[in-house]
């Protein structure tokens, strides 16, 4: 056996990026760069701020004296703001949630049929996702306004609104003026917001099934209904819940739609976390509880986290 | 049980820029075990899955039973089919897929456990009831779809090559029980494959198919003895026919049908004499192929291994083929023509 002459310095530069070990780091680093200054910083920042002292006039951390322990934690959790807001999230979260994966499901079936148009209807079902939060809202909060709501002028000449009619005397139903109204435009916007993109993931869930599949239950005998409770949804399981903690997680941390629809109104009845920590530690100038209240939501979201990369990994095992 | 009938059934894609299925009538006997055999890309799969309402023809009619079926779903067609793809439920376990078609068709849990029990155990999987799809080899998946399609007492069955992945041994097998298992149930069963000892060795009749279109319907005998063009002579048998140009036809005969000595010794009245040129020997156990130049043609001739070739490599013999072994063929359409006696024996070689 020969020994093989070692290859020339130019191959050895052509192949140079074909190593792993090369290629691989030089790929991640921008993405670590990222996440170290735009994610880690800010985070390790708002955990210090929490434990302090630290006011919007005055926010430098000195030596020991600055830190104060869990009093942020113990004074906001003792406002009864905060635990509406606390209330508010889950709730707004949980009920826009399960919305969403009724009406995701159904959105991709229907699209996922041939039909005439087909194309436009997607694009149309795609156009919020695409718009800025803060524009879309802006055009929700006209929609709702209290004078002139273009739903509120539809209901009466539907007769609905006004003197005699269903919904009361009134001219306006002022909807995000009183509370439980407010409460439902919130949660409206949040499923308007996110229904695109989980209807989108469905849909792409829906056609990697193989078309095999699905003809071999056709063949079967299975009608509709069995097709999609036995087959269909249970394919789609793994997806839903990618899908659905993506949309939790938007719809937890959510800032605009509270702020720009309601800012938290009325009367603190839409109150989320994220405003209320804006409010408190922004506009209110106490930074360390503004910190402690931003934080409240952090271990729920470590735990979706988790629960999405255990999802992505079991995925990849099949 | 049922009789299943295709009548002038066209399958176009891309609104008829392609032709897939041109015209295809086929009509099965009932019970009968109906092979449908091509080349890769012929259109048998398209075939087997409009009759399975699978795919609507562009035009044509398919008839179950007497009843023209192509407005029916196939769930209201009452067959069973196994995909080329296998097309497990790959979420259930290899029970939750064999019983499937038996919930679908609300069965009582006992008998379906039963029904289970007795497909699995027919195709030897009863130990992998428990697995789920991606645990298994692709045979093994083979025969959980092959026990999917048995559970049922269908109409008829629709096979697109369910043996296609076993290894030789276990498809030997495989292909002896589905056959006994056929035979048992009397079950009409169209059969789809591209292997031609898998067609030959099961089919009652078989069906060759082409481009599209059926080249020729008939008994594997009648099939690989009187092929109706030079394709179904040439498809089937390995090595395949010879084809010898004589003027404006094709004179064929099977490699088999070279014999070292003419028929009935010397006379050459009823046999006819090639010389092979250049030729080349290729042992194969049982048997050997005796290759070689007939009048410029690449020729081969099958021989038993023990025969006596009196000719070195690289040299050449004279073979004979009785004259009953001859077939005739249009050398421009490629089609059979009747046999004729005299233009045989005016291109004879000596
Ligand atoms: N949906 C489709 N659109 C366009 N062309 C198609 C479509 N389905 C099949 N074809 C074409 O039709 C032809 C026949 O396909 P088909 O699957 O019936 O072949 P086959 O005989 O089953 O081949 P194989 O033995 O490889 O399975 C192929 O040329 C294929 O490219
Ligand atoms: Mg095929």
């Amino acid at each position: 056996m020969s020994i093989p002459a070692p290859a020339p310095q130019h191959r050895r530069q052509r192949y140079f990026f074909d190593n792993e070990r090369v290629l691989g780091p030089l790929l991640l680093f921008p993405a670590v760069v990222y996440i170290i200054a735009l994610v880690g910083f800010p985070l390790i920042l708002a955990v210090l701020y929490a434990f302090s002292d630290v006011t919007v006039g005055d926010p430098r951390i000195r030596g020991t004296e600055n830190f104060v322990g869990f009093e942020n934690f113990r004074d906001v959790f003792n406002d009864g703001v905060f635990r509406k807001a606390l209330r508010n999230t889950i709730v707004f979260t949980l009920v826009s949630q399960v919305f969403v994966i009724v009406f995701a499901n159904v959105l991709a079936l229907v699209l996922s049929a041939d039909f005439h148009g087909k194309r436009l209807v997607r694009f149309l079902v795609l156009l919020p996702w695409t718009t800025p939060i803060a524009l879309g809202v802006l055009g929700w909060f006209w929609m709702l306004d209290s004078v002139y709501s273009p739903i509120d002028y539809i209901m009466r000449r539907m007769g609905l609104l006004g003197p005699d009619s269903m919904f009361g005397p009134g001219r306006n139903m002022y909807w995000l003026g009183k509370s439980d109204l407010a409460q439902a435009a919130v949660v409206v916007v949040h499923i308007w917001r996110t229904l695109p993109l989980a209807t989108v993931i469905l849909l792409a869930g829906l056609s990697s099934i193989p078309q095999d599949v699905k003809d071999a239950a056709n063949v079967d005998g299975a009608g509709f209904w069995r097709q999609l409770f036995y087959i269909r949804l249970p394919l789609l399981l793994p997806i839903m819940a990618v899908a659905t903690l993506f949309s939790l997680v938007f719809t937890f941390t959510d800032l605009t739609v509270s702020l720009v629809l309601t800012r938290g109104g009325p009367v603190n009845d839409t109150q989320v976390l994220s405003t209320w920590a804006y409010f408190k530690g922004i506009q209110g100038g106490n930074l360390a509880q503004g910190a402690a209240i931003a934080l409240f939501l952090l271990p729920v979201l470590i735990a979706i986290a988790i629960g999405m990369l255990r999802l992505a990994r079991r995925s990849e095992n099949d | 049980m049922a009789i299943v009938e295709t009548r002038k059934i066209t399958k176009e894609f891309d609104g008829g820029a392609v032709k897939v299925v041109k015209d295809i009538d086929i009509k099965t006997v009932d019970g009968e075990f109906l092979v449908l055999l091509g080349p890769s890309g012929c259109g048998k799969t398209t075939l087997l899955r409009m009759i399975g309402g699978l795919e609507h023809p562009t035009s044509g009619q398919i008839l179950i039973a007497d009843q023209v079926v192509n407005h029916l779903p196939p769930r209201a067609r009452q067959i069973a089919m196994v995909f080329q793809s296998y097309a497990l439920y790959p979420h259930m376990n290899v029970k939750g897929n064999i019983a499937f078609p038996l919930k679908a068709a609300n069965i009582d849990k006992e008998e379906q456990k039963r029904r289970v029990d007795w497909a699995a155990g027919i195709l030897g999987i009863d130990h992998l009831l428990d697995r789920k799809p991606r645990q298994l080899s692709g045979g093994q998946r083979q025969r959980v779809a092959l026990a999917r399609a048995l559970v049922r007492e269908p109409n008829v069955f629709l096979l697109d090559e369910p043996l296609s992945n076993l290894d030789a041994q276990r498809r030997a097998s495989a292909r002896d029980e589905l056959q006994r298992f056929q035979h048992e149930i009397g079950t009409t069963t169209i059969y789809v494959t591209h292997d031609q000892v898998e067609a030959m060795g099961m089919g009652h009749r078989i069906a060759v198919i082409e481009g599209g279109t059926v080249r020729q319907i008939g008994t594997p005998r009648d099939i690989y003895e009187d092929p109706a063009d030079t394709f179904v002579a040439t498809f089937l048998g390995s090595p395949p026919m010879n084809l010898i140009p004589r003027g404006d036809e094709l004179i064929g005969f099977r490699p088999e049908n070279f014999h070292l000595a003419p028929d009935g010794g010397v006379d050459s009245s009823t046999s006819l004499s090639f010389k092979l040129t250049s030729i080349r020997e290729e042992y194969l156990g049982s048997e050997k192929l005796v290759y070689g130049e007939l009048e410029g043609e690449r020729t081969v001739a099958r021989m038993a291994a023990n025969a006596d070739v009196p000719a070195a490599e690289g040299g050449e013999v004279t073979l004979f083929v009785d004259n009953a072994d001859l077939r005739v063929f249009d050398r421009e359409s490629g089609l059979r023509k009747e046999s004729a006696p005299a233009t045989i024996a005016t291109g004879s070689g000596s």
